[in-house]
């Protein structure tokens, strides 16, 4: 993922009612009203921060009939996962050696006990 | 995942928030935190061998060490402990000798759990918000392909404020 890319879905994504788009996407796509529903926004609002989300390339929209429902776009958010996942993993594998290192401490603790 | 590691770095803010929990009590991380010779079986990436200059965790005191890869690269790392305060909060500079002058300061909390368990929470503050980003970016080891965690692990760790 191009540096400009990644600006404009974190800035997409710096909006807690755009991560809750997100969150109900990951289950099934979904047309605006239906993502309007739970929300207490109007048609209007819901369908800016779609906008949004489809100009960071993190949704894409399709026709069916009169529906145009709303997707999310895994490789984007792939991309996007894998970003912040590298270095959480990293960070992740640090404190597993930790958690070892804390585990033959009271080890020891315990023989001399 | 017993112990999720919960990393936040909010858009468009300097800071880096770590939280994780360990099975040991507070005065055993305390140690491990502190203690060079224990620092050094953890600390940094994996494939690194650590070589620690100085480490002199008291409050006013520094540490320096080398990160060394296998194909004969060395990461320098400094930083002065600004507060050590025994068994409870480590606050201290960080620098890469990589980014000279790109000086963070993490302040770190342990605080006791139940059953003989810590929570660790760090904050790290960045001069800048580019330099944050671009800490993390650096911190990517190259070719890592482990599979991506649920989206809903991804969300949190983006800060699922709202």
């Amino acid at each position: 993922m191009r540096d400009d890319d990644l600006d404009a879905a974190f800035s997409a994504l710096a909006d807690p009612a755009r991560r809750a788009i997100i969150a109900r996407l990951s289950r099934s796509s979904a047309t605006v009203n239906e993502l309007a529903e739970p929300f207490a926004m109007t048609k209007q609002a819901v369908s800016k921060h779609i906008q949004v989300l489809e100009q960071a390339g993190l949704i894409t929209r399709t026709r069916d009939g009169q529906r145009r429902p709303c997707h999310l776009d895994p490789a984007a958010l792939e991309a996007l996962t894998g970003w912040i996942d590298t270095y959480r993993l990293e960070a992740e594998r640090q404190f597993r050696r930790l958690d070892g290192v804390l585990a033959t401490l009271q080890d020891q603790s315990k023989e001399q006990s | 995942m017993k112990n999720p590691t919960i990393i936040t770095a909010e858009p468009g803010q300097p800071f880096l928030d770590i939280i994780r929990e360990l099975d040991a009590p507070r005065d055993v991380v305390f140690r491990a935190l502190t203690e060079p010779d224990l620092v050094r079986q953890w600390l940094g990436p994996r494939r690194m061998v650590m070589e620690i200059l100085e480490f002199d965790a008291v409050t006013g005191g520094a540490y320096s060490y080398i990160h060394r890869d296998g194909e004969g690269n060395a990461y320098g790392f400094r930083g002065i402990f600004h507060t050590v305060l025994a068994p409870e909060r480590v606050i201290q500079t960080f620098e890469f000798d990589g980014a000279p002058h790109s000086v963070s300061i993490e302040s770190m909390v342990l605080e006791e759990l139940d059953g003989g368990r810590t929570r660790c929470s760090a904050r790290s503050a960045f001069l800048t918000v580019e330099a944050r980003d671009a800490m993390i970016v650096d911190g990517m080891e190259k070719g890592v392909n482990e599979g991506y965690e649920r989206l809903d692990d991804v969300l949190s760790s983006l800060s699922l404020a709202g």
